[in-house]
């Protein structure tokens, strides 16, 4: 591996497991406060998935030589992570919270990720090519469950689909943010790690934006749209340092703690 | 004695101590509906009744049994029916299917040992 190809394929792993872990966290913040039994399970079981796909993602890093998932996850400075401001928001927060601002970023992230990871199937990065392929199946479940509470909230009745289309107004800027092209993008197309951010943007765009339209649905033009980017450069929301402390507040407290 | 919660899941929704007793009568759309859930293990197979779970609608019952009932073994496909439209005999017509002794002739039991009569020869033989 030349060193531009282990930079671009660091930076990618890094920013992905971040996505995963934090997701994965602020999803798992609804065990036992979910609005139904089965849908706390169900989330819940998104959040797991997610969880594991940044431990898998950080055991990549390792075996390059990083730090090892534990350290990688909990213990880093604010700056360090790469994750998007989307995942960052917590679940409750004086209105930008409850549940369908949950669904909405719910259903943003993980067709972002159904299609990230679609595209990373045939990455030339060996261990990433095999997770794909791996995640494929979970995260179209993923994908299936975020659609489904769409359409019934947006069909439901006028207050429920009021409170989804807001919250997917005010998500929409956010998720725009995940695709905040990074400094690799170009050594990342060229050798075929990964298509890039633009391209997964715009299959995106089209997939979310079709679906919201059979729902009579539409999304403001993407270009009027101001993204709400930083992540990828370690520049995180006012959220996230309270988050990253209070995660790893038990493994600095106690370092041999397992915490997986 | 008052317990403060430390998590801080519960600190953040603020649950109060009068919600925990507040009662009130279900309105409308509260409490979902049931749909049983049917279970295909492999292909070709018969879809086997497993359980029940509370949903809005037919797409999000899929949704949830999907994770009630198929996280452990294998599955090929989910079957759900909402429970409502399910014709039932009544508890107490059980007593329509009591069978006697005398009529054990009935029972297919004679010709499954059979087969596995038969089976067993063949397995010796080979």
């Amino acid at each position: 591996m030349t060193a531009p190809y282990q930079s671009a394929v660091r930076e990618l792993l890094f920013k992905m497991a971040d996505d995963n872990l934090i997701m994965g966290h602020r999803n798992s913040e609804w065990v036992g406060l979910g609005p139904i039994l089965e849908e706390d399970i169900a989330l819940n079981s998104i959040a797991q998935d997610q969880t594991g796909y940044a431990w898998r993602l950080y055991q990549m890093l390792h075996q390059m030589q990083e730090a090892d998932p534990d350290s990688l996850g909990f213990l880093r400075q604010p700056r360090e992570y790469k994750c998007c401001h989307l995942v960052e928001y917590p679940i409750v927060d004086n209105g930008i919270g409850e549940y369908d601002f949950t669904l909405a970023r719910h259903f943003f992230f993980d067709h972002a990720q159904l299609l990230r990871w679609d595209l990373l199937r045939t990455s030339s990065f060996e261990p990433l090519a095999q997770l794909a392929a791996k995640a494929m199946g979970e995260v179209r479940y993923h994908v299936f469950h975020a659609n489904v509470w769409l359409k019934n909230l947006l069909e439901g009745n006028e207050e429920s689909r009021q409170r989804m289309t807001e919250a997917l107004m005010r998500t929409f800027p956010l998720a725009l943010g995940i695709f905040e092209p990074g400094p690799h993008e170009a050594v990342l197309n060229n050798e075929k790690i990964f298509a890039g951010e633009d391209m997964l943007k715009s299959q995106w765009l089209d997939r979310v934006t079709a679906f919201l339209h059979s729902l009579d649905v539409e999304l403001p033009d993407v270009t009027s749209v101001e993204p709400v980017y930083g992540g990828r450069y370690g520049y995180h929301s006012d959220h996230f340092d309270n988050l990253i402390a209070e995660m790893g507040e038990v493994l600095r407290a106690y370092p041999d703690a397992q915490a997986w | 004695m008052k317990v403060v919660s430390l998590d801080p899941r519960v600190a953040r929704l603020e649950f109060r101590e009068e919600h925990w007793h507040h009662q009130r009568p279900l309105r409308k759309g509260e409490q979902w509906p049931t749909y049983e859930v049917f279970q295909m293990k492999k292909r070709g197979t018969q879809a086997v009744h497993v359980g029940i779970v509370h949903a809005p609608s037919p797409e999000i019952a899929l949704a949830f049994a999907k994770e009630q009932y198929t996280r452990r073994g294998t599955t090929v496909r989910l079957w759900v029916v909402p429970s409502d439209q399910i014709y039932s005999t009544a508890p107490e017509d059980e007593v329509i299917f009591a069978t006697t002794p005398e009529k054990i002739h009935r029972e297919p039991f004679a010709y499954k040992v059979k087969e596995k009569i038969e089976r067993y020869k063949k397995i010796r033989k080979a």
